[in-house]
């Protein structure tokens, strides 16, 4: 999801000079983009060896910390932003995760790959599971062990007492506004406690 | 083509005061400088050695060529830390038996040998003594002071004490102090050298004697902390060192070397005791215990960090129990609270503590991307 269409609809979300926790950061384009256009600072947390280096090398600041493991060294709301992008269908504890991205950040920011997208729908329907650009593997070695859709987060959202303030569709780097949980491959969601 | 490293000593005569309250009347320092100074004077690297390393950081002696620097794989040309683009300073610490001033030297206000009545040196003593250098040298600002484990203790410090001359610090395998464990270890090997009838108070100079069989003891645990389970299972298992032709193939001996393991630390304790000055080694470890930045701020170590204004890389191995993971955690959220600039890279490495001297790929290369990538834009 590092097309640059996709990094610039999700960085336009972020305020300017925003203090920028990315949660995932994966080789770091993002927070390099918001750093560079938007005037934002701030840290990624990624795992990853190889991404790690990359974020080094392209000179942002990564944390090397496993998010199963929590996100105890951020303080209470010390973030402007906490991005989660492409990160959420990754996580062993996924809800208790989107509560930390609440509780350190004022506002969350979590993108993850629609499940209920249509040409999944109709993969289902026709009795194989999906593999698309936007899900890429095989049912038997996807690393995505979350798979949900655009209204289910929005469900897990209310359960968490999330207040939503922007939700919307992406699809080839467009906002898709109407009936984004069938005409959209990626789900964005913008929240705050 | 290797580099060749040149000592050098720089001597002192203003007196020194430590935080103990003692002073040094007059000292010297060793150091080595690698690479070349630039213009601007921008941009300098000190590098601060752990337990048993010493100025000589990198390269090797004209006169011995075998003989490279503790961390050669780290810094020279073309290396991580490129001394085609840094001047890179290694210094001897005071109370070191490598070259500065140190418990084997005279005291000049007795005309004795210090021996144990040289004066506790804490990390805080030893920065205000390289920040000396650093003076001699032209030196305002560095660009980057590094440093592993007590190493890493000296570069935190320098941040600590001098924020101003500070523009990156990189602390690799290091702790904000020590646990309770880490101080017990250091006193374990204390007793060992203290305890040896060779010690004689700490005055064994005097009685042409060294306390070699605590040294070596000193080392052993050491070592074996050093050292991570699963790397010592694999280098040695339960390997006899020599079976004995019977079923078994045990000497069945108490006290004769049986396996392979003790047979190594048998070795590095024979070696150590051979260079090392027992009253540095009680003088370095005493200088780990009492490190303790957070202390001076009710045991609240961002309270400590905010002072700090250096850009931070923190290094950590994973199977490191003696330098754990969670302690540069610390550090890190430390930095994080007082919203620091800082990077963290935990490396999954199977060599425990040792790993920050070996050539893990992952971890040079993380300390390359810092030091191409953001100490040397400022450079």
């Amino acid at each position: 999801m590092s097309e640059e269409r996709t990094l610039q609809a999700i960085a336009a979300l972020v305020p300017e000079g925003s203090r920028v926790l990315d949660l995932g950061c994966g080789d770091g384009a993002l927070l390099d983009l918001l750093q560079r256009q938007r005037g934002c600072s701030g840290y990624g947390v990624e795992l990853d060896d190889a991404k790690v280096l990359a974020c080094l090398r392209r000179g942002v600041q990564v944390l090397q910390l496993n998010l199963d493991q929590g996100l105890s060294v951020f303080g209470d709301q010390s973030f402007d932003v906490v991005l989660q992008i492409d990160t959420l269908q990754h996580l062993r504890n996924a809800e208790v995760m989107l509560r930390e991205t609440a509780r350190v950040g004022r506002t969350g920011i979590v993108a993850f790959p629609n499940f209920a997208h249509w040409p999944n729908r109709l993969s289902v329907l026709l009795g194989r599971m999906p593999v698309t650009r936007r899900l890429p593997y095989q049912w038997y070695d996807t690393p995505n062990i979350r798979v949900g859709t655009y209204r289910d987060f929005a469900d897990l959202a209310a359960r968490n007492h999330l207040h939503i303030e922007d939700s919307f569709g992406l699809q080839d780097g467009h906002q898709v506004r109407i009936g984004p949980n069938w005409r959209a491959s990626t789900a964005v969601f913008k929240f705050r406690r | 083509m290797t580099l060749i490293a040149t000592p050098q000593t720089m001597r002192f005569d203003e007196p020194l005061a430590l935080q103990s309250g003692a002073s040094i009347r007059q000292y010297e320092l060793v150091y080595e400088t690698y690479g070349q100074l630039n213009a601007q004077r921008s941009n300098a690297v000190l590098i601060c050695h752990a337990l048993n390393a010493s100025h000589h950081v990198a390269g090797a002696y004209a006169d011995a060529p075998e003989q490279l620097g503790w961390w050669d794989n780290m810094v020279g040309p073309g290396k991580p830390v490129d001394t085609n683009r840094f001047f890179v300073i290694g210094v001897n610490n005071l109370g070191s038996c490598f070259g500065s001033t140190g418990p084997m030297h005279v005291n000049p206000d007795t005309g004795r040998v210090w021996g144990a009545d040289f004066p506790v040196v804490t990390v805080e003593d030893w920065v205000q003594a390289q920040a000396r250098l650093l003076d001699r040298l032209g030196i305002a600002q560095l660009a980057a002071v590094m440093g592993g484990s007590l190493g890493g203790m000296q570069a935190l410090s320098w941040t600590l004490q001098f924020p101003e001359r500070v523009r990156h610090a990189v602390v690799v395998a290091s702790a904000p102090n020590l646990n309770a464990e880490n101080i017990a270890f250091n006193e374990v090997a204390r007793r060992a050298i203290v305890t040896d009838p060779d010690f004689h108070g700490g005055h064994f100079y005097a009685h042409g004697a060294v306390p070699r069989r605590g040294l070596r003891i000193a080392r052993m645990i050491g070592h074996i902390t050093y050292l991570s389970d699963d790397v010592m299972n694999a280098k040695f298992g339960r390997e006899l060192r020599q079976a004995v032709n019977n079923a078994s193939g045990y000497k069945f001996s108490t006290q004769d070397v049986e396996f392979q393991i003790e047979s190594y630390l048998r070795h590095q304790g024979d070696k150590f005791s051979e260079y090392f000055d027992a009253n540095t080694y009680l003088l370095i470890t005493r200088a780990l215990d009492y490190f303790d930045p957070a202390r001076a701020h009710g045991g609240d170590l961002a309270r400590a960090l905010a002072q700090t204004q250096a850009r931070f890389l923190l290094v950590s191995f994973s199977t490191d129990w003696r330098f754990s993971p969670a302690r540069s955690r610390e550090i890190v959220q430390a930095l994080i609270a007082n919203r620091r600039e800082v990077s963290y890279a935990e490396i999954d490495a199977p060599h425990g503590h040792d790993a920050f001297l070996l050539d893990d790929p992952r971890y040079l290369s993380a300390v390359r991307a810092f030091f191409d990538e953001t100490v040397g834009r400022q450079a």
